[in-house]
This record gives C-alpha cells, sequence and structure tokens, in this order.
C-alpha cells in the first residue's frame, strides 16, 4: 500500500511539469497575440494523425540514444556535454566507413555501426583521461571537443572525405552508403516511413538497463554516483570507472546519429541533424535517467517537435514550443527534486514507526 | 520579584525530526554565569536542542527566550546578535591562517575598508588575559595543539560579544590533561558572568565542573538536579534508564598464527610524514588497540591499510602474502575488513536501499554477484540474516540507508562486515556517535568475532573502549606508534599522557 502510495506521488512529477509548460505556454502565446486554445487544438489534431505518430517516433529514436548516453554518465555524476561532438564526428567518420567498403547487408550495417560507436568512445574517451590524469573537469573538456569535433568534421568532410561533384550539384556530403548498408523502413506508409533503427534503439535501451542495474559494473557506477568515497573504499578505482563510463558514453553516443544515417540519410551531409546531443541532456534530465523514462521523454519531445509543425501554418511562430520544451525541462528537475523529499521523509518516517514497533515488541534488555 | 531573569529559558520546545530522535516538549532554564551541563547519551536529542538554540534549526513548538524577552532566530547570525555562541566539537578553523586571522574570519573589524588588524590583536590580548587563555593571535592555527584551538574557538566566540557560550562535547577531542585546563577556563570564564551550556555524555567530567545538569532522554527532560544531589551511578540510570555496560574482554584468545604484519609503514602527506615508521602485527584472535588524539596519522594508516593511498615507505602482509601493492578490490577480496570512522562518507549509500548497502565492500563476491551480474535474491537473503543477526531496527532490506538511525546503521555496518567473515578487521571509531545500547551490541559483536579468531585493528578515540577491549594497546602520537602498553595495567590518565606526547616509552 505504501508502495502505492509512493508511486502515485511519482506520477506527479510528469503531471505538474505538463501542467506547468501548458500553462506557460498559454501566456506565451496570448503575448503575441495568439489563441492558445486555437492553437494547442491544431497541434492536438495534427498530432495525433497517424503520419505524425511515425513521424514523432522517428524523431524520438535519436532522441532516445542521446538521452541514454547522457544517462549512463549521469548516473555516476559524470557530466557528458560531449554527446554532441561525439555523436557528430562518429556519424561523418562511421558514414566514410561505411561507403568504403563492399559487404553483405547485416554485416555492413554492423561495421558501420561498430566504427561508429569506436568514435564515440574515443572521442569521449580523450576527456575522460585528460580528467583522470590532469584533473580537467569533464565539462570544460567536453566542451572544448565539441568545438574540436565541428571544425574538424567541416575540415575532414570538405577536404578528404566529401564525395565528387557531378555536375552542377552543390551537396556536400561524403559518397553514398550502398543499399547493403541501408536499413529498409520498418513500416511503409503515405507520408514519412517508420524507420528500423527504432528496434535497435529498444534493444539498446534494454542493454543499459541491464547493464546498470543489474550488473556488478552498474553496481560500482551506481555507487560511485552516490557516495564516489564510499564506492572507493569499497574498492571501486574511480580513475578506471570516469574512464569506463566516458568510454560507454561515448560508444553509445556514436549511434546517434544511425537512425539518420541508415534510413534517411544515407550519408553524410552538411544537413545532417545537429543539437541531439544537448536535447539529449534535456530528455535525460526528464527521463530521469531511466531507460524506460527517457523512452517517455523522447517520444513526447518527439511529439512536440513534429506537432509543432502546423503552427507555422497557422501563422504562429513555432518557436513558442521552444519555450514549452524549456519549461517541462525545468519544472520536471524541479518537481523531481520535490517529489524525491517527500517521498524520502516518507520513508523515513515508515522506517522510525517500524523501529518504535519493533523495540516495544522486544524484551527490555536486562541491565 | 528582583531575581534576575534566566540567561537562557527554553520552554516546550518540540522538534519533529524523521528518523532522529527529536525533541519533544523540553524545558531548560540557564541561569546567568552558571555552567549548565546537558547531558544524554548519543541521539538522546542533545545536538538539536544546541542547534535550536544557536538558531542552526527552528523548533516546530516552544518557546527561547533570552533574559526574559523571547526571540525568534532565524540564522546563527541572530543568536550572536543577542550574545549566544557556539564551539562546535568539530574546529571550524582554516588552519593556514593565523590564530587573529580564524578570530576575525567572518566578522572583521573594519575601518575605513581596511581590517583594523591591530585593534584586533588587541581585543584578542585583552580577551586571552581576562578569561586566562593564553593565546598569541600571531601563530598559525596548524602549529596548535587540539586544546589550543579549542581556546581558538572561545575566544573566536566571545570576540564576536558572546555572553552564553555553548560547547558541544568540547571534551571529545581533548586528553585528560587538556581537559583540566579546558574546565579552569570554563570557571574562570563563569566567575565573570559568562554563562555556560555544556553537552556531554561523559558524567565525570559533568559532576567535576557543572553548577547544575539536565538529563535528556529519548527527547524529553527526564531531571534537573545539582551534582552534590547524584552520583555518577544515578546520573547513568537517569540517562538511560539502565545500568551502563562495560567493554570489558579478558580470556586470552590470542594465538600464535600472524594475519596482519606492519613493517615499517610511512606515508608522506605534503612532504611531511604524517605516517613513520610504524610496525605492528596483530595475531588470529587478537584485538590491537590504538590510541592517539585524532589526527595524529590514524587516518594515514587506516587509508594505507585500506589501499586507499599508497605508502611510501613499508611492507603490508595480509596472511603472509605482501599486500602493499595492491588495490582496495584485491585487498578486501582477499578478507580485509573495514569499520569507516564517518560511515556517512565512507560506509554507506544513504539513499540506496540496505541490501545495496550490505553489498558494498563485497560487491564482487557471492552471495552479492553472480558472474558479471548482481545477485538481487542472494542480496536481499544476506540483508535479511544481518537484521536479524546484528538486531537492526528497520521494516526491511528494501528500505533507504537514511532512514536508519544513526546506531542502526552502525550497527548494519558491522554486521556487513561480520558476515563477510574477514580475516583482519580494521575498526576506526566502530561506536562514536552511537547509543549506549547499540555501542553494547557492537563490542558484544567484537567479541565475539575476536572468540572466532579475527584479527582486529581497533582504532578509538574512547579510552575506555580501548583499554576494556584491546589485547595489545599502541599509542600513535605525531605519526608514530611512540609507546606498546599492557590495557589490563595502563590507566587512563597514563594513556593520556602517553598521547600527548609528554612521557615517551619503547614502541
Amino acid at each position: 500500500m505504501r508502495r502505492w502510495r509512493t508511486r502515485l506521488l511519482w506520477l506527479l512529477v510528469p503531471i505538474s511539469a505538463l501542467a506547468l509548460a501548458f500553462v506557460v505556454s498559454s501566456i506565451a502565446l496570448v503575448a503575441i497575440g495568439a489563441s492558445p486554445i486555437d492553437a494547442f487544438r491544431s497541434m492536438f489534431r495534427y498530432g495525433i494523425r497517424p503520419t505524425s505518430l511515425v513521424s514523432m517516433v522517428n524523431r524520438a529514436v535519436p532522441l532516445y540514444v542521446a538521452g541514454l548516453a547522457v544517462a549512463i554518465g549521469f548516473k555516476m555524476n559524470l557530466f557528458n556535454i560531449g554527446v554532441e561532438g561525439q555523436y557528430r564526428i562518429a556519424a561523418l567518420l562511421s558514414a566514410a566507413a561505411g561507403a568504403a567498403v563492399a559487404l553483405p547487408p547485416v554485416l555492413h550495417i554492423a561495421l558501420i555501426m561498430l566504427v561508429a560507436m569506436a568514435v564515440g568512445a574515443a572521442w569521449a574517451g580523450i576527456a575522460g583521461v585528460l580528467k583522470v590524469k590532469r584533473g580537467v573537469h569533464e565539462v570544460v573538456a567536453t566542451i572544448m571537443l565539441n568545438f574540436i569535433a565541428t571544425g574538424l568534421g567541416a575540415y575532414l568532410l570538405a577536404n578528404h572525405l566529401r564525395k565528387p561533384r557531378v555536375g552542377s550539384e552543390l551537396l556536400i556530403a561524403t559518397r553514398p552508403i550502398p543499399p547493403s548498408g541501408q536499413l529498409p523502413p520498418l513500416l511503409v506508409t503515405g507520408g514519412e516511413d517508420l524507420r528500423s533503427f527504432v528496434l535497435i534503439a529498444a534493444l539498446l535501451g534494454v542493454l543499459v538497463y541491464v547493464l546498470v542495474w543489474r550488473t556488478r559494473f552498474g553496481y560500482d557506477l551506481r555507487a560511485s554516483g552516490i557516495n564516489p568515497t564510499a564506492a572507493q573504499a569499497s574498492g571501486v578505482d574511480p580513475n578506471r570507472m570516469v574512464v569506463t563510463t566516458m568510454l560507454i558514453s561515448g560508444a553509445i553516443a556514436g549511434l546517434i546519429g544511425m537512425s539518420d544515417l541508415f534510413g534517411y540519410f544515407h550519408a553524410y551531409t552538411l544537413d545532417f541533424p545537429t543539437g541531439l546531443g544537448f536535447d539529449g541532456i534535456a530528455v535525460a534530465l526528464v527521463g530521469l535517467n531511466h531507460p524506460l523514462g527517457i523512452a517517455v521523454a523522447a517520444l513526447l519531445f518527439g511529439w512536440v517537435d513534429r506537432a509543432a509543425q502546423i503552427l507555422d501554418l497557422e501563422g504562429i511562430p513555432k518557436e513558442v514550443i521552444v519555450i514549452t520544451k524549456g519549461v517541462i525541462i525545468l519544472s520536471v528537475v524541479v518537481a523531481y527534486e520535490v517529489v524525491r523529499r517527500l517521498v524520502q521523509v516518507a520513508e523515513v518516517k515508515a522506517a522510525a514507526e517500524e523501529t518504535r514497533r519493533l523495540e516495544a515488541e522486544r524484551e527490555p534488555v536486562p541491565a | 520579584m528582583s531575581e534576575q531573569p534566566p540567561a537562557v529559558e527554553l520552554v516546550g520546545i518540540t522538534k519533529t525530526f524523521p528518523g532522529v530522535v527529536a525533541n519533544d516538549d523540553i524545558h531548560l532554564t540557564v541561569r546567568r554565569g552558571e555552567i549548565h551541563a546537558v547531558v544524554g547519551e548519543n541521539g538522546a536529542g542533545k545536538s538539536t536542542l544546541m542547534k535550536i538554540c544557536y538558531g542552526m534549526l527552528r523548533p516546530d513548538r516552544g518557546t527561547i527566550r533570552i533574559d526574559g524577552r523571547e526571540v525568534h532566530f532565524r540564522s546563527p547570525k541572530d543568536a550572536i546578535a543577542e550574545g549566544i555562541g557556539m564551539v562546535h566539537q568539530h574546529f571550524m578553523l582554516a588552519s593556514n591562517l593565523t590564530v587573529l586571522e580564524n578570530v576575525v574570519l567572518g566578522s572583521e573589524p573594519a575601518r575605513g575598508g581596511w581590517i583594523a588588524f591591530d585593534e584586533a590583536r588587541r581585543r584578542i590580548r585583552e580577551l586571552s588575559e581576562t578569561y586566562g587563555m593564553p593565546l598569541d593571535p600571531d601563530r598559525r592555527v596548524e602549529d596548535l595543539t587540539v586544546g589550543e584551538r579549542q581556546r581558538v574557538e572561545i575566544i573566536k566566540v566571545l570576540f564576536r560579544g558572546a555572553r552564553t557560550l555553548i560547547l558541544d562535547e568540547p571534551t571529545a577531542v581533548l586528553v585528560p590533561q587538556e581537559v583540566e585546563e579546558l574546565f579552569r577556563n570554563l570557571r574562570d570564564l563563569s566567575a565573570r558572568g559568562v554563562t555556560i551550556v555544556f553537552i556531554s555524555h561523559k558524567l565525570d567530567e559533568v559532576l567535576e565542573i557543572a553548577d547544575t545538569i539536565t538529563v535528556i532522554r529519548s527527547g524529553r527532560t527526564v531531571a534537573t538536579v545539582k551534582p552534590d544531589e547524584v552520583d555518577a551511578h544515578r546520573l547513568a540510570v537517569l540517562m538511560v534508564g539502565a545500568e551502563l555496560p562495560t567493554p570489558e574482554t579478558r580470556e586470552a584468545t590470542v594465538t600464535e598464527h600472524v594475519s596482519l604484519a606492519v613493517r615499517g609503514l610511512g606515508v608522506r602527506v605534503e612532504e611531511r610524514w604524517a605516517l613513520e615508521d610504524v610496525s605492528f602485527q596483530i595475531r588470529r584472535g587478537e584485538i590491537v588497540g590504538v590510541a592517539g588524539v585524532e589526527g595524529n596519522g590514524q587516518r594515514e594508516l587506516v587509508e594505507a591499510l585500506i589501499g586507499l593511498r599508497r605508502p611510501d615507505a613499508g611492507t603490508i602482509e595480509l596472511e603472509g602474502v605482501d599486500v602493499t601493492a595492491w588495490s582496495t578490490r584485491r585487498r578486501r577480496e582477499a578478507g580485509l575488513g573495514y569499520i569507516p570512522e564517518d560511515r556517512h562518507v565512507w560506509g554507506l549509500l544513504l539513499p540506496s536501499p540496505l541490501w545495496e548497502n550490505a553489498m558494498l565492500g563485497h560487491q564482487t563476491e557471492p552471495p552479492f554477484a553472480r558472474g558479471a551480474f548482481v545477485d538481487r535474491a542472494g542480496a536481499h537473503a544476506r540483508t535479511e540474516e544481518i537484521i536479524r543477526d546484528y538486531h537492526v531496527m528497520t521494516p526491511g532490506p528494501d528500505t533507504p540507508a537514511l532512514a536508519l538511525s544513526g546506531g542502526n546503521q552502525q550497527k548494519f555496518i558491522v554486521g556487513r562486515e561480520m558476515a563477510a567473515s574477514p580475516k583482519v578487521l580494521i575498526a576506526a571509531q566502530p561506536t562514536r556517535g552511537i547509543d549506549v545500547g547499540a555501542q553494547a551490541a557492537v563490542w558484544e559483536h567484537i567479541r565475539t568475532a575476536r572468540a572466532a579468531g579475527l584479527a582486529l585493528l581497533l582504532i578509538s578515540a574512547d579510552l575506555e573502549e580501548l583499554i576494556g577491549l584491546s589485547d595489545t594497546l599502541h599509542v600513535i602520537y605525531r605519526g608514530r606508534f611512540v609507546a606498546r602498553l599492557d590495557p589490563s595495567r595502563v590507566t587512563p590518565e597514563e594513556l593520556g599522557s602517553y598521547m600527548t606526547g609528554a612521557r615517551e616509552a619503547a614502541a
């Protein structure tokens, strides 16, 4: 019973966050002279169309992978702000590698993913090693590495990995990956096709859950996040833990671009999606660093992005939804902390009651 | 009514504070200029009460009157403004600054934007002369003894204009000689009209120094007495409602088998030897005690033994194997147990359930692990065992560790380490900050494990505990083992003189 009450308390987090986001966005809409009711109604109507739902999932998949990459760092209080740079450099190099080899279908996909994971891990690993060897805070290191990744990526793409120009074509991109390195859609609809990478992402979520919550490594990881000194005294090598976690986080980050690469672009181009790494931080926060929560948060963000497309047609700047997302993130963080304390107080109280009951049952200790 | 109103009067103070014993309708009247002792077991609610008195916590109910006026403190600042000052058990001094700088820190007397150091120096000299507390304002705090540092804390509080001093367990960190010195100072202060609230659980000290004694048990005031009306025994009964247990162990269980051998161990901290040439051994069934004033190398010793710190000299042998270069994990897997001095920092994952805390330090071994995976069922079963065998009061293995009282947390840690059947156990302050009942339980477990062949290193600030439990007693002073004593013959006073370096003997 107590358990259920606790669970109901946790439901307060998303409910209050959504409610607050709703209110604040309404105020913003009124402020720019639009009707919030009309705006939300048309968003909702547009958002529940089948095509929109497919689009929601397609948008959610990279966000989900990004959320996982960030969350695994968060679990041990490591802030991998560099997911952005890691996935972009990984997407570029894995796209180039995929175009350079000829392999049977499954192997081809596997190779591209392996390259992406290796590149992401290596890029994140730099920050891990800098932290352990030189005491550079990972936030500083990963932010700097983001800049370097952007510059390095642009240089490599323009000078070494660019496919030869055909005629007057202006597109700057790597060579296309042959069909053996592409993933066919899972579901073909009239509008947008549902990309197959969603299955791999779901599997990845399960793997992350098992790794963090069911393995010895995951235990060490979480212990380091909760109490680093106690973890160290229990035998966890903090330096090794930092580097390993950065490598894993980076490897997952490397997979962020794969859904778009396998299912849509088939090459790394200048208009390859950016900013997913930063959105991943928000998704991890809103999803409370748990694979299930991250899935919900990614779908929510995917849906809001998609549904907001209609606003332009209504004459409302769709940038309004950026406010909505921002409010959701802030209120989840705040509401989570509030609920966490409420739950903690309830648990402490329950334990104290139980203790008193147990003590009353015991015979008084003879002197 | 010409009588002066009481300096401090607490009426019906109640503070609900989940998990810890709260204050429940506490009444306390402290006359101006008296030394008023507040005694109670650890966890009885003394600290909570004093924090309320000093504005660090706000009571749920009840009133505080200072000199007859009702006050509401929102922060210690308000309390300081009313002339109340607190000397914490753990000193809050910047050790690389001078006495003068520490005293003015936070209330710097300014003259035109500059700190008026000369004026401050003069006032410190005045205060130290008036109250008979010799102190050189220009010495650096790191060069001072513990007793002198405490004096700095007291001067600091007086400097801010305090007329009422709250001293939280002031003797806990002092050796007997320093305690006498402190008591002399307190009597001087009191004779000059300073009111002193003295928190302690050491009954003989309280009887010696206090004018009035208020006893707190389970968050309630149970009695207010004069020291000449009671004896230590009567006070103890008031305090715990039962007889005090003693840590005595006497049948020898020591064997010839050496479990831990340390030779010439040295640890350097910033160019200075914090631990130097320490050699000792612990045999199966033996308890080796280490006595010493805190900060004389105990922490470095523990860290070197556990593997948190690479020693700069010497070797450590566990069961005949040189483990000096081993990682913490490898040492723990080889049978090294650890009861840390600060359980919240080194021993627990507070928000995590007990079963995850039961794994801590043993997470690579059965019943907690199966291959690379956590064995949840095994961990739960072991946790239930610990809860049952070590009488941990808790609803069950899924309760977060933070929901337990300090004593129960400590019993749980002791159970966790004992249940893993270690060959050698390092116990640092195993009964600090826990109530008498839990303390007795921990002592009992230590005795049982000793009889079963455990080799135990006991580092403690509680001299009675050390003398009572140890088979062999070493004194650590400035990073060296300066004396090896027979606990059946030594007295706390003798021990104290070795601990301050006043006496030396062959180690």
